[in-house]
């Protein structure tokens, strides 16, 4: 399989650069996997799961906390909030995220503030989920 | 002419000074190179930030949100100055708040209405003197010990809110640029309207999930909080490489006080010495 150039970097630091074969990327729209000569496209993530194939069967999953993912003909650059490698995330902090979407959808006034907040629980439920946490 | 015991104690007194600055000197060095390697660590992102926005802002057709674009008016400007906590740390602070004065005196001599907004204590200190009735705002880092990327972004989301809120039409990002220990570049930036580097690169074929719209709506903040974060960074390091060569210049000149004052008091008690042997010589020899 061919390889494309990946970077993964957050506000702190750069967390990933190099060549590799495939990225899951959780778009707000939905999840989407990026291979060498992926389509140009710019979109917005939500707190998921990057899952990283460096080559053969190395790879890396990395949680984000949403952000922007960004595909040109150079690769893909994913702009994370805040990133932490899978194995070094605790369920705690899964916990406190939840914990935060709750007060946050308790403390919105607006209609729209409570959509957002809302939606932003259930995707850190669905992480949850996901991880078996 | 001062006694030996005066002498005595002004030696004594600079070399605790000396003491002092020395050590600040070194823990100035120290923190510098944690400064330093955070500022390095956070280019990466506001470097792709950068190209990223000049990518969806050069797709952009027509004016855009107001954060890209401005309000259309550039009648009250609003000054974001970055300052350091704490003196001590050369001409560091003054350097910033000399840029940003004169940024106000020319925009008051066309006619414009400033705000200032003050992030750190020591240049609210000097500004307030001046400008006491313009500045809205004072924001305190004193409590924070390592930054992160939060503290930026609350001020970026203040500064937001203000311009939502019709505060201001544009502004402007006063901070250190840090070029070396020796070097720092006191550096204005504009924050809103957007200034995308590089200007506008060739619109490619994208496509924008959400919409393009949406999109531009969460990266400009987004940007906002980059840029305040990587001034705040760049700050830090400037501030520590500022003090560590001002303490340096202390400590060194401290030493040479110490040398001159010891000379002076050796001068001084060779001088005694040989009064008192005079004065038993004449008092043996008028026997």
């Amino acid at each position: 399989m061919a390889a494309f150039h990946f970077e993964l970097v957050s506000p702190e630091k750069l967390l990933f650069t190099g060549n590799v074969e495939a990225v899951g990327v959780p778009g707000s729209d939905g999840d989407f996997t990026v291979m060498k000569d992926h389509a140009p496209v710019m979109t917005t993530m939500r707190p998921g799961i990057v899952d990283v194939n460096e080559s053969g069967s190395k790879s890396l999953r990395l949680f984000v906390r949403g952000g922007f993912a960004d595909v040109s003909s150079k690769g893909l650059t994913i702009l994370a909030e805040q990133a932490i490698p899978l194995d070094q995330l605790k369920a705690e902090d899964v916990a406190k995220e939840i914990k935060n979407a709750e007060e946050d959808l308790a403390d919105a006034s607006t209609e729209d503030a409570r959509a957002k907040a809302q939606e932003r629980l259930d995707q850190m439920r669905e992480l949850r989920a996901a991880l078996g946490v | 002419m001062a006694s030996l015991k005066d002498l005595r104690t002004r030696i004594s007194s600079v070399k605790a000074t000396q003491k002092i600055t020395k050590a600040m000197q070194m823990v100035a060095a120290a923190k510098l190179r944690r400064a330093q390697s955070a500022a390095e660590a956070a280019r990466p992102y506001s470097e792709r930030m950068g190209a990223v926005l000049a990518n969806v802002a050069g797709g952009m057709k027509g004016g855009g949100p107001a954060l890209l674009a401005g309000n259309g008016k550039d009648q009250v400007h609003l000054l974001v100055v970055c300052t350091a906590e704490r003196g001590l740390c050369g001409a560091f602070n003054s350097s910033i708040v000399r840029l940003a004065r004169e940024r106000i005196n020319a925009l008051q001599a066309q006619g414009k209405t400033v705000k200032i907004l003050c992030v750190g204590k020591k240049g609210w200190d000097q500004l307030r003197r001046q400008y006491s009735s313009q500045i809205i705002d004072l924001i305190d880092l004193r409590a924070v010990r390592q930054l992160a990327f939060t503290d930026a972004d609350i001020i970026a989301k203040k500064i937001i809110a203000l311009f939502e809120a019709g505060e201001f039409d544009v502004a402007t990002l006063f901070f250190s640029r840090f070029r070396s220990v020796i070097a720092q570049i006191p550096t204005a930036q504009q924050l809103i309207p957007a200034q995308i580097e590089g200007g506008a690169a060739t619109a490619s074929a994208y496509e924008y999930e959400p919409g393009e719209d949406e999109i531009l709506a969460t990266l400009l903040p987004r940007n906002i909080s980059v840029q305040v974060f990587r001034a705040l960074l760049e700050n830090a390091a400037s501030e520590q490489g500022a003090r560590m060569s001002s303490m340096d210049n202390a400590t060194r000149n401290a030493g040479e006080m110490i040398k001159k004052q010891t000379i002076v008091y050796n001068r001084t008690r060779q001088a005694q010495i040989t009064k008192e042997l005079i004065e038993i010589i004449s008092g043996a020899e008028a026997l």
